[in-house]
């Protein structure tokens, strides 16, 4: 098991605390990869790093900032205008978040269009899901730190959705915002949480990495694994892949970092937080937007509403739609019946897939609009249309379509593939 | 070839991202009409703050802004940003009152200001500021150009968007103004910039709208203060990232040859 090193050091240390080689078969030669996958499977290990960045420059920020509702939003300013370098790490700060959901998102797609939640996969990609709720978390509440108006606000309106739970909702509030309103104990609470959950999205991602261990990658043909043939070493193949990936993602994220560090941000947000004055329009992040749309769409005359109008109320019935739309992703492994993993050979589950992407985009669009008009139409639409693709198109187009012929193996598929290149 | 393919997609995606993001914000506000584009300085991958405009926008903050509007996340020493000397900002900086103190005997005690104290504001507090103002207080300026959806833009639009002929359909109440830009085109602030309301060292013609570029240039400066150092400092980087990332590339094709 353990590796032999011509230096007695190392050999000393590998012999006690065989860590050398548990790096090698985390990352490196030791860790076999399949040979096909695309560069829609750079997104994980980006998804990391970005991680990585967050807890860094998180770290500094919390060296500066006081959370108290008197020197928060001026705490935020004095980093921005007095601590060294403060506006960079701020501004890394405050993008890497956006960079953090696009990066998930990206990878939660490529599993789904992959059929990597499939067996035996199904605990990866709930752990996955577990992972995406926590940086939920950790990104509403980090959002609240700075105080602007829309920390105030967006602290406000999405504290408040717990209200609409019978009995116990108000005392979860109360709890949530230590006192009877968004005010300093919220403040300090949501401080305190936010530097914890980080640490917890580590851990996570320590057991998806495991899970993923267990049976590796799966692969753009989402055929099994054969033999030999159809892996290669993760280092250096992937190492260098991932790195090459890693740069030019650094660019897209630096590109905002140093020329639009406001872009995905809110105005309101630099003037500071007023208990007194409503901003006009309250909208989270942009990253939240979907699921915003989804809960602003229950209204009374919603016709998903109807069946449950008799014992919930619409705000009610909102909240659940909006936690539903996320925990559903859980069941996909089983509401998905297809033996097949990859859309490659599903074709009309592929366009579900990229219609299902699109519904999102329209409800992100939606989410930002003020709830008026059409608006409020197209919405209600796209939540319906967010719900039927996961508990009636995903579960039907799965049993009912006839899958194209999926090749024996990937060196197979890869051989076939070069063969054709060859005699092009 | 596949390959190729990708890093040239990757590359096209950015370029067209540089379109979307500098042609202004996907976010902008609904209400009042969007204010015109305005040549800056400032604007740009490679803007700077014109140093006699910031320095010209200081005074007119000086002697018109300042009768309402505090700035109080600026100090005096921050002017060395747009230009000001050293000499030139102990001067600024004495020219107000300071109270400061407790001093030894616990008595608070006035001082001429120095060049670490924050701009000096016009009322005690929120309180007194809403009281000598129909109720409302003015809003601090250090942040308003980034605390507005095109802040700059519309700060402009808003200093020169006074007009004297009102719409019929906007009804403007007792103690209110018409503003063209305004949310709601009812503004409580009056016209506080016309021709020759401050009068220039430089010999610059002190039109309305050259006050109104000035303090803009000034106020956005002070919102962004490390805008000039944070584009010259990103330029630097993506130029780095872009010959790491073909570096990396060329490491990539070399590892995977065996593979191809």
């Amino acid at each position: 098991m353990s590796k032999q090193f011509k230096n007695p050091v190392l050999n000393w240390i590998e012999y006690r605390l065989p860590i050398f080689s548990f790096i090698d078969d985390s990352v490196g030669s030791g860790y076999p990869t399949p040979k096909n996958l695309n560069y829609w499977w750079n997104f994980g290990s980006l998804a990391g790093f970005v991680l990585v960045i967050m807890i860094a420059s998180g770290i500094v920020l919390a060296m500066h900032y006081t959370a108290h509702v008197d020197y928060a939003f001026n705490s935020i300013e004095r980093i921005m205008r007095d601590v060294n370098y403060g506006w960079l790490i701020r501004y890394i700060h405050m993008n890497g978040g956006s960079m953090f959901f696009i990066v998930v998102y990206i990878h939660l797609l490529r599993g789904m269009y992959y059929g990597s939640y499939k067996a035996p996969r199904e605990l990866l990609w709930i752990i996955g899901v577990f992972i995406l709720l926590a940086m939920m978390a950790t990104a509403f509440m980090g959002y609240v730190l700075p105080w602007g108006q829309m920390s105030f606000w967006g602290a406000t309106v999405i504290t408040n959705l717990f209200s609409a739970i019978p009995i116990v909702g108000d005392s979860i509030v109360t709890l949530l915002w230590g006192g009877f309103s968004v005010d300093n104990p919220t403040l300090n609470r949501f401080f305190s949480l936010h530097y914890l959950m980080p640490f917890v999205i580590v851990g996570l991602v320590v057991v998806h990495l495991w899970a993923l261990h267990e049976h590796k990658s799966n692969n753009p043909l989402g055929v099994d694994i054969k033999g030999e043939q159809d892996l290669i070493p993760f280092h250096p193949y992937f190492t260098s892949k991932d790195l090459y990936g890693m740069a030019v993602f650094m660019m897209f994220f630096m590109f905002f970092v140093f020329f639009a560090p406001n872009f995905f941000g809110e105005p309101d947000n630099y003037i500071p937080a007023n208990p007194l004055a409503t901003p006009p329009h309250i909208v989270p992040e942009w990253y939240f937007l979907p699921y915003y749309a989804i809960l602003r769409a229950f209204t009374k005359d919603f016709f998903l509403y109807w069946p449950v109008a008799w014992l919930i109320t619409a705000k009610l019935a909102g909240v659940i739609a909006m936690f539903s739309s996320i925990l559903l992703l859980l069941l996909l492994p089983w509401l998905d019946g297809s033996k097949v993993r990859s859309s490659k050979f599903r074709p009309y589950y592929a366009m579900a897939f990229w219609v299902f992407v699109i519904d999102c985009l329209v409800l992100g669009y939606v989410g930002g609009k003020p709830a008026e008009g059409t608006f409020i139409v197209i919405g209600q639409i796209a939540t319906a249309y967010y719900f039927a693709h996961l508990v009636i198109i995903i579960p039907l187009v799965s049993r009912l379509e006839r899958p194209k012929p999926i090749p024996e193996s990937i060196s197979a598929a890869v051989t076939a593939a070069h063969a054709k290149q060859a005699g092009e | 070839m596949k390959k190729m393919r990708t890093f040239k997609t990757s590359v096209a995606a950015l370029a067209l991202l540089t379109v979307a993001v500098t042609s202004g914000s996907a976010f902008a506000s609904a209400g009042a009409p969007t204010p015109p584009k305005q040549d800056w300085s400032f604007s740009g991958l490679f803007g700077t703050f014109d140093r006699g405009a910031a320095q010209r926008g200081f005074q007119v903050y000086k002697e018109v802004c300042s009768a309402c509007h505090s700035m109080n996340l600026l100090s005096y020493r921050h002017l060395a940003g747009i230009g000001f000397s050293e000499d030139e900002i102990k001067a600024i900086a004495s020219s107000v009152e300071v109270t400061d103190g407790p001093d030894d005997e616990g008595e608070m005690f006035q001082r001429a200001g120095l060049p670490a104290d924050r701009f000096a504001a016009p009322f005690p507090n929120t309180k007194a500021a809403a009281a000598s103002n129909n109720g409302k207080a003015p809003p601090d300026l250090s942040l308003i150009t980034k605390a507005r959806g095109d802040g700059s833009n519309y700060v402009y639009a808003l200093l020169t968007g006074y007009k004297d002929e009102i719409p019929h359909d906007v009804e403007v109440p007792e103690g209110g103004n018409y503003n063209a830009y305004f949310p709601g085109h009812v503004i409580a602030m009056a016209p506080p910039l016309s021709d020759d309301a401050v009068e220039y060292t430089d010999g610059t013609k002190a039109t309305l709208d050259q006050h109104a570029r000035d303090v803009v240039t000034f106020l956005t400066w002070a919102a962004e203060p490390e805008m000039e150092k944070r584009k010259t400092m990103g330029i630097k980087v993506l130029l780095f990232l872009l010959v790491l990332s073909g570096m990396l590339y060329a490491v990539k094709r070399q590892v995977w040859r065996d593979q191809h």
